[in-house]
């Protein structure tokens, strides 16, 4: 393997674990905050990715300028987040935070099957396909291979930023700080008067709302069809695993190691493709069983 | 009085009598079993093939049925699983008592599902499975397959390959990794070494079933620059790659070969460019070159489009053909027996050696059950008039020249093929527009 070829599997492993990045942030955010694995998130992206695909492709067709894919993914993450993602937390999952771990998953899971119906009712079982956004940017050419500036340029960059703001957002606005403290110890924090019921929603709704975003952002670099939430979400699974359930830096660190673990497989090895990402959660686990980043728990009582 | 009654009552009588021993009774409705992918992301091939198999039998119905029956279509969604779809199987024959069953899309589910044909006794239409081992590793009496098998689909795109850029060096593959990918792949480069020895394999790709980016492959494609690359993928996965590949110029370096992309080119519009092969897992396609003037075809095709809002695709194609396999079977069976309804077991015995034709050429039923298929393929081209790639430069081979001979084995028979089976081999070409 040479240097050329380390660096086509580099540019390959960021821009993928850029787009693995934003759904496994969001996983794990909402399981720092409200403590529940959401197999649901899955459908977060799913509908965001159908959200974009479909309207862009109408408002495209209609004449409107390309440029507004771009907006139209903020807004299209936004109101799944808001929308769905509120509804859920308010109508469902407050009513199960004090059950057992087993039966929030299954409620979660219940909740992703059903989204998986809705998806085929809303949008059928036809793939759709909107790229409008990743051609307006266009492609350029380094050591004689074309990558699309979209995924070598624009989606490392939107991760950077998503990470920095979740840092800025958590570590330095009174929201962010009230999430943290939430994080930390949910009774003293109800104790000194936060209202723990907002922040979760609030945390429900950005976690949800990140994942659409990834959905949002992947509509333009493939096909949208049943399916692709479930995949998302398993593999997210293992990026928040190896992370570290709840750590954000550590998304960001694992969604690169197996971003970059995948692409090498493909140069190196293509049969281990798909097995890199769970191996290197495997190892990782076995060496820290509680991830990258975890903190040990400490008893309480 | 009583006594005219009750003689009335007795030749009434004789004569149901009589008639019972002739034959069946002609039952109120022909109930047919249908297998197709309603979820999951084979639906692309299973929602198409309902919308068909509704609009044909309400045609069939309007126009008397079978044999003056009307049909009655019961659908299984093979989305649920291997062990539901069996389940389902088995309802559907032993409580509902089907007539005949059309199972399935899956090669998985084709292969449990035949033997249990054959255990239930129930005429069963392999009405889209690919897969060549079916018929070679065992043998059914009620188990039929109503189109070609993988061998001719993969020999026939060998050897298109092979007529249309005969001076090509170089090779890679990129397949969905599960079953078909792997087979479909086994029989293509089976075929391809035979006939082109000096044939160099760059790159074998078997990225995940559904994976939903191929960009690491489409790199080191680039790296590797192959002058052919080869794809029996479908739906989304192949969408994706095709779209990723001409969105970063793969497909300007490289021919590919897609053969069965046919079900792909209206959802990908201008994304596949022109020049590249694409197969029709038969010869199934809605401009089809002999077909698409005839009214029947036409009428079709319109209609369809303007109630599912898509152009048909091969499984519609597929499910023509097992509709118009089961009539031909009551017809011919109602004639072998004076007319009269027969027994499904004189049904079954009507299979033997049936043509039929759906919308497409004739179909041959052969010994061993298998369906004998022409197969067509073309190469891209971008036409006014259409949003999407149609097909030029297409040729027509015939089904029975490339599928596996009676008794033997797809990759050992396709091992022995020569270069000069490729100048032998019979073809009719056609253009877009001819």
């Amino acid at each position: 393997m040479n240097l050329q070829l380390i660096a086509l599997a580099v540019f390959d492993g960021v821009a993928y674990a850029a787009l693995v990045f934003m759904v496994a942030v969001g996983l794990t955010l909402i399981f720092g905050v409200l403590r529940i694995l959401n197999v649901a998130h899955g459908s977060f992206y799913a509908i965001g990715a159908y959200v974009v695909a479909s309207v862009g492709g109408a408002i495209f067709a209609a004449g409107w300028s390309p440029w507004l894919a771009f907006p139209l993914m903020l807004i299209a993450a936004a109101v799944v987040g808001i929308v769905l993602g509120g509804l859920i937390e308010r109508l469902l999952l407050r009513r199960i935070y004090d059950k057992e771990e087993a039966l929030q998953i299954l409620v979660t899971f219940a909740v992703f099957m059903i989204l998986e119906d809705v998806q085929r009712l809303v949008w059928g079982v036809q793939p759709y396909f909107e790229a409008t956004a990743l051609q307006s940017l266009g492609n350029i050419q380094v050591f004689g291979v074309y990558y699309t500036v979209y995924q070598l340029i624009l989606l490392p960059l939107v991760a950077l930023a998503v990470l920095a703001g979740l840092r800025l957002f958590l570590r330095h606005t009174l929201s962010g700080r009230l999430i943290l403290a939430v994080t930390e110890d949910r009774e003293a924090a109800t104790a000194i008067g936060i209202d723990t019921d907002k922040i979760y929603l609030m945390t429900f709704m950005l976690g949800a709302a990140l994942a659409a975003f990834g959905g949002a952002l992947a509509s333009a670099t493939t096909s949208v069809l049943p399916g692709i939430g479930a995949d998302m979400i398993v593999l997210s699974f293992a990026v928040a695993a190896t992370a570290g359930l709840g750590q954000i830096e550590g998304a960001a660190l694992a969604a690169l190691l197996i971003g970059l673990g995948r692409s090498f497989a493909v140069y190196l090895m293509p049969e281990l493709e798909v097995l890199i990402p769970y191996l290197i959660m495997l190892l990782v686990l076995l060496w820290r069983p509680e991830g990258l980043f975890g903190v040990t728990q400490t008893r309480k009582i | 009085m009583k006594m005219k009654l009750l003689c009335g009552v007795a030749g009434a009588l004789t004569l149901a009598l009589s008639s019972v021993v002739l034959a069946a009774d002609k039952p109120d409705q022909l109930q047919v079993g249908v297998t197709a992918f309603l979820s999951g992301p084979a639906s692309v091939f299973g929602e198409p093939a309902k919308a068909a198999a509704e609009m044909m039998v309400a045609e069939m119905n309007a126009s008397g049925g079978i044999g003056g029956v009307p049909l009655k279509t019961y659908f299984v969604d093979e989305g649920a699983g291997g062990e539901a779809v069996l389940a389902e199987y088995r309802r559907l024959v032993q409580d509902v008592e089907v007539d005949a069953m059309f199972a399935s899309i899956s090669s998985g589910n084709c292969n449990k599902i035949a033997p249990l044909a054959e255990d239930l006794k129930v005429l069963n239409f392999m009405w889209d499975c690919g897969t060549q081992r079916i018929f070679e590793e065992n043998s059914y009496r009620y188990v039929f397959r109503t189109q070609g098998h993988a061998t001719p689909e993969m020999l026939s795109s060998v050897l298109y390959l092979l007529k249309t850029k005969p001076d090509f060096k170089s090779i890679a593959v990129v397949n969905q990794d599960y079953a078909w990918g792997r087979e479909s792949w086994k029989m293509f480069s089976a075929a391809l070494k035979a006939m082109k020895p000096d044939v160099q394999i760059v790159a074998e790709f078997f990225p995940k079933f559904g994976a939903p980016d191929f960009s690491t492959e489409i790199s080191r494609l680039q790296a590797l620059r192959p002058d052919v690359i080869v794809s029996t993928s479908w739906g989304g996965d192949l969408d994706t790659f095709v779209r990723q590949a001409a969105q970063r110029g793969l497909t300007n370096t490289s021919t590919l070969v897609l053969p069965l992309a046919e079900s792909s080119l209206e959802r990908l519009g201008k994304a596949l460019p022109a020049g590249h092969i694409v197969g029709t897992r038969g010869d199934h396609y809605f401009l089809h070159p002999e077909r698409k003037s005839d009214l029947a075809f036409s009428g079709f095709v319109e209609a369809f489009k303007e109630k599912t809002g898509a152009y048909p695709i091969y499984p519609v194609f597929h499910m023509s053909q097992a509709l118009n396999a089961l009539k031909a079977a009551y017809e011919k069976a109602i004639a072998e027996n004076g007319g009269d309804w027969p027994e499904r077991e004189q049904v079954v015995d009507a299979m033997a050696g049936l043509s039929f034709a759906g919308l497409g050429r004739e179909v041959r039923i052969r010994e061993d059950n298998q369906g004998i298929e022409d197969q067509l393929l073309g190469t891209t081209i971008h036409v006014d008039g259409h949003e999407f790639a149609v097909l030029d430069n297409m040729m027509m081979f015939d089904g029975d020249e490339l599928t596996t001979p009676v008794g033997q084995e797809s990759v050992s028979w396709l091992e022995q093929l020569t270069p000069e089976f490729v100048g032998k081999v019979k073809v009719e070409a056609f253009s877009h527009g001819s």
